[in-house]
């Protein structure tokens, strides 16, 4: 009888007791992280949380605190962990960009293997703009999918020998041989047809030219061609437009009984500089939780048992985007709002929804 | 009876892949590479096969220019 009640314990969730204003805080504790379930949809808050568009339209924040040419830092406040996290993941596997696809190897006489040499070059971001290029066509022959409008061709074409007059006793590759290393910036761009026009004033080329590529020694050499075409992160790491999107959520400190004096020092070393400061009257407040690494350090001291709570808050995504090279940040995020948009749209006009 | 003549080797006449390379198609035996001092020569059939400068006996075949697709992946 005992056995077969068991399972009844499990289904009832009492709602946790959690303080109005905590029901959007992650708790941190000393060795666990509580409260980390949503329950702001429907049906599950006593209070009214029906999807209402004016009220988010009212309550969402984007504030840019960095913005430079790779790499930016905002916050995405008042938003959902579904919708922040799909703009990560649309930015990481989605949102296309243009890598090399296919090389065509005539001589390769260094130490590095054909398909070695072949996925590295394949890995080099391109300083292009995703949308000069059409998308390929997969079922079309072999021999017609590349054309001028969907394709980038890209040469390499190196080989290395030895220097003339070289000082007596130098071991220095670089000045002992030309090309003893074969660098990104070695491939040129060949334009193809409109291209020519097209690109007569930016070519195509790499994000950043010093990528080293290979090694090479007197004799030897390397002659290759690169097809650079369109495609997505979900398909290969090499077509994701972001070396990494992440975010991490707004950290909470809640100093909950005064802290003075000595103590006060002592708190304010617990956090990285700038997160708490020291007031006049020798109290320690908080001046800037978003610098917080939520490190924990001062939940292992006794002495502030009590005095302070954790916490992240769930609705504020402080977001990092840093591109490869091709596009700013700022077009990625918008790229990927856009994709996710079209995305609901299709899901709207599917007919098996209907 | 005599043996059936053997028929004699004929260089390839369709060498346009070997053409992109910088063989000029006087020369079309197979080139060699020394071992020891990397020099690149050719050899005939009755050479011995040492290196022609400096006579090291350890030679390598060159690559050829024929054209190898690869998937950057």
């Amino acid at each position: 009888m005992e056995m077969r009640n068991e399972p009844k314990k499990y289904r009832y969730h009492p709602k946790p007791q959690i303080p109005p204003n905590m029901s959007d805080i992650v708790g941190i504790e000393y060795n666990r992280v509580t409260n980390t379930t949503s329950t702001d949809f429907p049906g599950h808050s006593s209070e009214e949380n029906a999807w209402d568009l004016e009220e988010f339209k009212k309550n969402l924040q984007i504030n840019i605190s960095h913005l430079a040419g790779r790499s930016t830092n905002f916050d995405l406040i008042n938003i959902d962990t579904s919708i922040a996290n799909a703009f990560r993941r649309i930015m990481i596997a989605e949102v296309p960009s243009v890598a090399a696809e296919t090389v065509y190897i005539y001589n390769n006489t260094s130490v590095i293997q054909d398909e070695v040499l072949a996925h590295r070059i394949g890995l080099i971001p391109l300083n292009v703009d995703p949308d000069t290029l059409q998308w390929i066509d997969p079922a079309a022959d072999e021999n017609e999918r590349f054309n001028d409008a969907n394709t980038y061709v890209m040469t390499l074409d190196v080989s290395c020998s030895k220097r003339d007059n070289v000082p007596e006793g130098t071991t220095d590759p670089k000045i002992l041989y030309r090309n003893s290393s074969v660098y990104a910036k070695d491939l040129k761009f060949v334009p193809q047809g409109r291209q020519e026009q097209l690109f007569k004033n930016s070519p195509v080329a790499p994000c950043d030219p010093n990528i080293l590529l290979a090694k090479l020694r007197p004799g030897q050499e390397i002659s290759l061609r690169v097809h650079c075409i369109l495609g997505i992160g979900s398909d290969h790491a090499k077509f994701s437009p972001v070396a990494t999107a992440s975010y991490r959520l707004m950290p909470v400190i809640d100093i909950k009984e005064p802290i003075v004096g000595e103590l006060a020092k002592r708190f304010q070393k617990c956090f990285p500089s700038g997160v708490i400061e020291i007031d006049e009257n020798g109290a320690a407040y908080v001046a800037d939780a978003r610098k917080d690494t939520v490190s924990r350090e001062v939940l292992r001291h006794e002495e502030f048992e009590g005095k302070v709570k954790l916490g992240r808050k769930r609705s504020h995504f402080i977001f990092n985007v840093e591109s490869t090279g091709a596009m700013s940040p700022l077009e990625i995020f918008l790229k990927s709002v856009r994709i996710l948009k079209n995305k609901a749209d299709y899901l709207r006009n599917c007919p098996i929804g209907q | 009876m005599s043996s059936p003549q053997k028929e004699a080797f004929s260089a390839p006449t369709s060498i346009s892949h070997a053409a992109q390379g910088q063989a000029p198609s006087k020369n079309l035996g197979v080139r060699y590479n020394c071992a020891q001092c990397g020099a690149s020569f050719t050899l005939g059939k009755t050479d011995s096969i040492r290196c022609k400068e400096c006579g090291h006996r350890v030679i390598y075949k060159a690559r050829t220019k024929k054209m190898v697709q690869f998937e950057a992946r």
